[in-house]
């Protein structure tokens, strides 16, 4: 078990675990600290795959901004305990096991297979092996050049969402 | 080997976009239900960055950015959808806002 | 032995990661002490005077203070997210401390590992930023567990203001981003170097760059804002709202969210040098070769005047405690004039320096301003500094291009 493998596991599975944890908690407040940790731990996996930039991002982004939105109006909105949802006895007894066995297929089919190949699971022809980290001037220049048309969009797409959260926001005069 | 290969990645970020599924379906507070949409957008944000590594282009990290981008405007309007219907209907509880008019 | 040999980058992590933490909780200890003595000079008083010579055993007595007082928790706080919110406060402005670079990136240890700096990341200066976004949550969460009309108000508008300066002070800061080229700390720093002070970024005019006076000056009042100081401290003061956001919090948890906004305050001074000040480079032109003793020299000019303070003033064992601070004092200046250390204690010196003269500017801003109102504040960080922080980057990259279209043509 060498030392990515580790980190690998070891944040798949807090991953794994934020996200149950969002389902299962019985205030928004837990569930919105879930979804926190589970952003953190994929910047982590984004660090783990070289992507540093991206890394940082989500976290100056989404963990910090977008998150401390849904907080935000979590606190505004004094949402309490949720009502408890009926959960129907079939879902849990045989959905469980069954999504866990569909889980085995597809891992199975990405180890076995042609197909799974191709997607990438080792370190074959066509997989980056090097372990090198993206480069943050690399990724500007071309968000600057091939990429420019959508990188201005978004700026007047998020022009029109702060107006439109601005407008239903305000009070009634 | 040292690398760890890039389908575990794809299988952990299948696993979590099932997982907000579930939270999407289950779930009743309208804040909850945002929170699952944004599990299920990282959770394609970390199949973009695995296949990125996987073919080591730096397009799929491009395409991240912009859904990071994407899912902090919606965000953003979307809660402020819900403020006004919280105001108007007075519960967070979806199964309460079925009818157009009160 | 072979162990650390075999893993050279965990050891000389260890070992940095130890010094700074020890060096990190005193400094926040003795900031405590600094504020108190200027802020009562600054008002015609004294400050500590009685607990140890001159007040420095004050933080060693407020800290057992702090262990021994009651620990009470509101009965019907949310205790996870209760507990949580000044763990995570505390222990990320402390981590924030890990990126900054104390010395040149030349001064290593003999198995090549950088001595002066923890992690040298290429992304130096957005990691940084990434934690002090998250920093918003200790915060929130802790006006929000309370269970308190106030602390929840207090907690609401104290991350307000957070994420509304967040924005200015990462775009005040971009101007020297495109001066340097890169993110990298010590790559900021060394385009900086050469030609003593007159290339610092603040007031830098070379070939292709444009002085950041403007940025300096947006980048600290946003920063004085982002850590919750006088004048922008209205959400988390005394006399206003019960104290805020910690106001349910007592003895220990309160002293980390103390501890967090003394961090927070040291991190943002030392970004301060690095991004605008040139970090650990010295002032002085690098052919004045002099300046190598000036740690050395000035330490024991120090010394010899709390000898003297020590022979006029002190009594009883006030003066035994000061003669050894004298005695520390003189033999540490002593240290530095050996010649080995004189060369590899240039750049923290330096750094030091720099930073202390930050944090005795921001004890200044607190001992003489009133506060800000709330709609004042937050009215002043989009209105105002926002703008003024878009012109500064735009005004830099127009210089920045026309240098670069001359040197084409």
């Amino acid at each position: 078990m060498t030392l990515p493998f580790l980190l690998f596991f070891a944040f798949a599975l807090i991953a794994v675990l934020g996200a149950v944890l969002l389902i299962l908690a019985r205030e928004p407040i837990h569930s919105a600290l879930s979804l926190i940790l589970v952003m953190v731990a994929l910047a982590v996996l984004y660090l783990l795959l070289g992507a540093e930039f991206v890394a940082a991002v989500q976290i100056i982004v989404y963990a910090g901004a977008v998150m401390v939105l849904f907080v935000f109006v979590i606190m505004l909105l004094n949402a309490g305990v949720e009502e408890r949802t009926n959960w129907s006895k079939i879902a849990a007894w045989a959905g469980t096991p069954l999504a866990f066995f569909l889980l085995l297929e597809i891992g199975h089919f990405m180890a076995h297979s042609k197909a799974g190949e191709m997607i990438g699971t080792g370190t074959g022809a066509g997989v980056g092996a090097s372990g090198a980290a993206f480069s943050t001037t690399e990724l500007s220049k071309l968000l600057f050049t091939s990429y420019l048309f959508p990188f201005e969009a978004t700026s007047i797409l998020i022009l029109i969402a702060i107006l439109g959260a601005m407008i239903l926001a305000k009070k009634e005069e | 080997m040292s690398v760890v290969p890039v389908s575990y990645y794809l299988v952990l970020s299948a696993i979590l976009f099932g997982l907000g599924v579930v939270a999407f379906v289950f779930k009743r507070n309208i804040i909850t239900i945002f929170m699952a949409i944004e599990l299920m957008l990282n959770a394609v944000n970390l199949a973009f960055v695995a296949f990125a590594r996987a073919w080591n282009q730096l397009d799929g990290l491009v395409f991240v950015f912009f859904v990071i981008v994407v899912a902090a405007a919606e965000a953003a309007v979307g809660l402020a959808i819900v403020m006004t219907i919280v105001h108007n209907r007075q519960t967070l509880n979806v199964e309460r806002v079925d009818l157009l008019k009160l | 032995m072979e162990f650390i040999t075999n893993h050279p980058v965990l050891v000389a992590a260890v070992v940095k990661i130890a010094v700074l933490l020890f060096i990190v909780m005193t400094a926040l200890a003795y900031l405590t002490w600094f504020e108190r003595k200027v802020v009562a000079r600054i008002q015609s008083r004294w400050g500590p005077y009685y607990v140890g010579a001159h007040g420095l055993l004050q933080p060693l007595a407020d800290g057992i203070k702090f262990l021994f007082k009651e620990d009470v928790t509101p009965p019907a706080a949310d205790l996870v997210v209760y507990l949580l919110a000044p763990f995570l406060a505390l222990s990320l402005a402390l981590t924030a401390i890990a990126l900054i670079p104390f010395g040149p990136p030349s001064a290593q240890f003999p198995n090549g590992q950088y001595m002066f700096i923890v992690s040298n990341v290429d992304i130096g200066l957005l990691a940084l930023f990434a934690i002090t976004s998250i920093g918003v949550y200790g915060v929130a969460l802790a006006g929000w567990s309370s269970n308190s009309k106030y602390a929840l108000l207090g907690g609401l508008r104290s991350s307000a203001q957070m994420i509304s300066y967040e924005v200015s002070m990462t775009l005040s800061v971009v101007g020297v981003l495109l001066l340097a080229g890169t993110l990298n700390f010590n790559g900021i720093i060394g385009g900086q170097a050469g030609h003593g002070f007159l290339h610092w970024n603040v007031i830098r005019t070379g070939h292709g760059a444009f002085p950041q006076i403007i940025g300096f000056l947006c980048y600290i009042v946003a920063a004085i804002a982002e850590t919750n100081r006088i004048p922008f401290d209205l959400p988390e003061a005394e006399t206003e709202l019960v104290a805020g956001f910690h106001a349910e919090y007592s003895s220990f948890k309160f002293a980390m969210f103390f501890m967090a906004e003394y961090a927070n305050m040291i991190t943002v001074s030392c970004l301060a040098t690095i991004l605008f000040f040139g970090g650990w480079l010295s002032p002085l032109p690098a052919s004045w070769v002099w300046q190598n003793y000036l740690p050395g020299v000035g330490l024991i000019l120090l010394g010899i005047y709390c000898a003297w303070d020590t022979i006029t003033e002190m009594r009883g064992i006030a003066q035994l405690q000061f003669a050894v601070v004298t005695l520390g004092l003189l033999g540490g200046g002593a240290l530095c004039l050996i010649p080995p250390v004189a060369s590899i204690i240039q750049g923290p010196f330096w750094f030091t320096t720099k930073v202390i003269l930050f944090l005795f500017f921001y004890v200044w801003l607190r001992g003489t301003l009133p506060r800000f109102r709330y709609d004042q504040l937050m009215s002043f960080g989009w209105k105002l500094l926002l703008p003024v922080s878009l012109a500064n980057l735009v005004v830099t990259a127009f210089v920045l291009i026309f240098h670069l279209l001359g040197k084409q043509g």
